[in-house]
């Protein structure tokens, strides 16, 4: 049975100054006041507003930031043998204990997909690592659909645990926390919070309603091979792909993404040093694949967006055995052309069908 | 030796090789005393100094920034500096909008003779920075977010377009349609509150297209991409504003391209729309009437009033008919220009220096430099080959400091001057909303009042002002300068 505890809005000021305990950083959804509005995740300070809204950008950065520094060196001259040069490296990796709170049940699976390339591949990611096992997830589960939303297609739901150390339910008077994991449970036995045993039937039941709130979910089941039999027909890429702008924003924007790039800064001689960074890259941009040549294999907007779809519907599923979406809908909200990968993703399940007709009437 | 008292400040000199960089030899040679604070780069030409030299320098360090070149008409290569006498002053005109003091940077003429000259500047210019004191970071300014007041008045009544010919259109489209290529307009999106755009090849896909309010992307950003091949494109006003500066830097050919336009009314800024609409599953009905908007989403109905929402372009908007069309459908309107202030440059206008490099390190933090910006907006047409990718130059790292990605946002604005039709897309386009238009809108501001009014893509004919200049300019007085 896992730990419940339950807490009122007045009190969530003082969880979280608990959460902020023994130098762990909380990041909190913060609203940034504009014409156009959005919430981002930032550490939270004491007296800080924050927001139970839906983030526009995920905490991705939580255990991918958007620049990190893999490591960085310097080089130093011996005085009294100007020939010799002495360097320094430190490839420690930038981790903090770290707690994401309210982030949504799509945020905590998109943590779930990058635990797979990053960790149960043949190589560990030791930054990845590092803040990965420093984070705890409390995810606030959705208390209905939305237009862009679309978790259950991909395996989730509204109260999806997965990916989540904790999970929060919104009840009339307050949240009720189930933990879910060990490292869940120890930080909520430790947080004071009321019992809320009582009131998780309540919860239960506003979950039970979200997921009652969403439409039906497409079957994709057929969607790895649908996609992967789409490869050469360049002519649906091309017309699923005619409005893109080949702009990074529905990559950024993904809590499931993890392309990066690596360059070099600065060098070892420089009163500053060099540094290594690693940020985040966009298969969305000509420049992910052009090679030192010149030449480009994917040379056109089509190509690359059949390597997102693909990416995330056939070749990820294939190596993992899930998909590498959550479902969260931001590349969907935030496409400044409003792209739609559920409906490439559909329009090559139905191709699939088809083309599976046509064969058995043969 | 300095002759200068105290600590010495970073002033960066970017000189030409012919004249000034003669200059100061002379005045060395001449053992004239000078301020040491200064750090020469020697350039073939005044005309060789990108703004964005000055810029970067400004934001990496200078406290002051001083370009010196060959006197006008004196230029070793004829009219490098008078190039470049237009690209400073707009600069010079651009720098207080991001919170830098424009006395921190100067550009004068010194010829190879005029050692005392040199020594003159060079001692003046250093007075003056240090009067001024060592530069404020943009990493040091408190972050600052305020929002822009979008309660305006527009220069005319704005509707929802619901009377519009769209029947006619559809029937001029197919008429084309065997002609060319393709037509790009707008069909609905997600639901019937979003539109995306539409690429029509058959009759079917006319039947799509949709006129009205949700209409807000610009299709003149695809039109490079077909260069060489016959299209045609459906326009609002602002929209022919792109399509016509596309055809003034020769980027699309006035016979290949055949322009659709109706009279628009207005459009919906989409992010206050949204904002109202909140998380919703269905839309269940959008209805009109003259002057609003009434999208009902899971039951719940929502009016826009077209004078509330609209995108804070249209407000000032004075070409609601197209600037330029083939097939013109529906009565031209008629708006008097007037010289608006934007909302976005109307907030920082309001700001000190101090408050505006606040502003924009607050703005900037949340920027994840995904260029949605960039790739939205119809001049930016480098496309694959921004400079800002580029290694080699190497104008940006890949670090996710506030300070390069303000950078970013100055390389778009700069590549903008005198090209930018305001048509808005850069900022529509930010997932995260930062009012990236105010540095756009600066930019054009400073052209107008340098240009004698000019505005981009409102004649085919017309030369981009940056792309030309006078012998002797109106109305920059670069000589005043002692």
């Amino acid at each position: 049975m896992s730990t419940i505890r339950f807490v009122t809005p007045d009190g969530l000021s003082a969880f979280l100054d608990f959460l902020a305990q023994n130098g762990r950083r909380v990041l909190v959804p913060v609203e940034k006041p504009a014409v156009k509005r959005s919430v981002v995740f930032e550490p939270w300070s004491a007296g800080r507003p924050f927001t139970l809204e839906k983030a526009t950008v995920p905490a991705k950065a939580a255990v991918l930031p958007q620049c990190e520094t893999l490591l960085s060196y310097k080089k130093t001259k011996n005085a009294d043998d100007p020939a010799a040069v002495t360097l320094t490296l430190d490839d420690a990796p930038e981790a903090v204990p770290t707690v994401v709170f309210a982030c949504r049940p799509c945020d905590a699976r998109g943590y779930a997909v990058l635990d797979r390339p990053f960790l149960q591949g043949p190589y560990v990611d030791p930054y990845y690592r590092a803040r990965r096992e420093l984070l705890t997830v409390i995810t606030l589960s959705c208390a209905r659909g939305c237009d862009t939303c679309f978790c259950h297609w991909t395996g989730g739901g509204p109260s999806s645990p997965e990916g989540s150390d904790i999970l929060m339910t919104e009840i009339d008077d307050g949240y009720v926390l189930q933990s879910i994991t060990p490292k869940g449970e120890e930080l909520l036995a430790a947080a004071g919070l009321a019992d809320g045993t009582e009131r998780f039937p309540a919860a239960e039941n506003a979950r039970k309603k979200a997921w009652a709130s969403l439409a039906p979910a497409p079957n994709l089941k057929m969607a790895p091979a649908s996609i992967a039999a789409c490869f050469t027909d360049m002519d649906f890429w091309q017309h699923w792909t005619e409005r893109c702008l080949s702009c990074g924003a529905c990559t950024f924007f993904c809590p499931t993404c993890y392309c990066f790039t690596i360059t070099d800064e600065g060098e070892g001689m420089s009163p500053s040093g060099g540094r290594r960074l690693r940020s985040w890259d966009t298969c969305m941009s000509p420049l992910f694949t052009r090679e030192a040549s010149g030449h480009n294999p994917r040379m056109v907007k089509a190509q690359r967006m059949r390597n997102r779809v693909s990416h995330k519907y056939a070749t990820f599923p294939e190596n993992w055995g899930a998909f590498s979406c959550s479902g969260c809908g931001r590349c969907i909200g935030n496409c400044p052309v409003g792209l739609d990968i559920r409906e490439i993703v559909l329009a090559a399940v139905q191709r699939g069908a088809e083309s599976m007709h046509e064969k058995q009437e043969q | 030796m300095s002759v200068l008292d105290g600590k010495e400040l970073r002033i960066v000199g970017f000189l030409c090789n012919w004249c000034s960089y003669g200059g100061a030899d002379t005045a060395g040679v001449a053992r004239a005393t000078q301020p040491t604070d200064l750090r020469i780069i020697r350039v073939p030409c005044s005309g060789r100094v990108d703004p964005l030299f000055i810029i970067k320098a400004l934001f990496n360090g200078a406290d002051g920034v001083l370009v010196s070149g060959c006197h006008p008409r004196d230029c070793h290569y004829s009219s490098g500096n008078f190039y470049a006498r237009r690209r400073l002053e707009v600069l010079k005109q651009f720098l207080p909008v991001l919170g830098i003091d424009d006395r921190r940077f100067a550009y004068t003429w010194v010829s190879a003779s005029e050692g005392q000259r040199w020594q003159h500047v060079v001692t003046q210019f250093t007075k003056q920075i240090h009067d001024l004191g060592p530069a404020p970071r943009l990493e040091d300014a408190e972050p600052l977010l305020k929002v822009a007041d979008m309660a305006l008045t527009a220069l005319r009544p704005l509707g929802t377009g619901q009377h519009a010919a769209l029947d006619a259109l559809k029937a001029a489209i197919r008429a084309k349609l065997p002609e060319l290529e393709c037509i790009i307009g707008w069909q609905q999106g997600r639901d019937a509150a979003h539109t995306v755009p539409l690429f029509m090849r058959t009759p079917e896909d006319v039947d799509k297209l949709v006129w009205g309010p949700f209409n807000v992307c610009n299709p003149a950003v695809y039109l490079p991409s077909f260069k060489g091949k016959k299209v045609g494109v459906v326009v609002k006003g602002c929209d022919s504003r792109s399509v016509v500066e596309l055809l003034q830097e020769n980027l699309i050919a006035r016979e290949d391209v055949t322009v659709f336009s109706l009279p628009c009314e207005g459009t919906l800024d989409m992010a206050r729309v949204d904002q109202e609409l909140g998380r919703y599953t269905t839309i269940d009905n959008v209805a009109y009437d003259a002057a609003h908007v009434i999208i009902t989403a899971d039951g719940v109905a929502h009016s826009f009033c077209m004078a509330d929402c609209a995108q804070g372009k249209c407000y000032g908007c004075a070409t609601p008919s197209a600037v330029l069309a083939d097939e013109r459908l529906g009565t031209p309107v008629e708006v008097t220009p007037s010289d608006v202030t934007p909302p976005e440059l109307a907030l920082l206008d309001a700001m000190t220096l101090k408050e505006r490099l606040s502003f924009w390190h607050g703005q900037m933090q949340r920027c994840l430099r995904c260029y949605a910006c960039r790739n939205a907006c119809p001049m930016c047409v480098c496309r694959d080959y921004c400079i800002s990718d580029s290694r080699d130059p190497h104008w940006m790292t890949q670090e996710a400091s506030a300070k390069e990605k303000l950078f970013f946002q100055t390389i778009h604005a700069l590549h903008l001057a005198g090209r930018c039709t305001g048509c808005g897309e850069c900022q529509r386009a930010c997932p995260v909303g930062i009012p990236i238009l105010a540095l756009r809108q600066q930019i054009a501001r400073a052209v107008a009042q340098l240009f004698d009014g000019y505005k981009p893509g409102l004649h085919p004919e017309d030369v981009p002002p940056l792309l030309g200049y006078e012998v002797v300019e109106q109305n920059i007085h670069e000589r005043d300068w002692k």
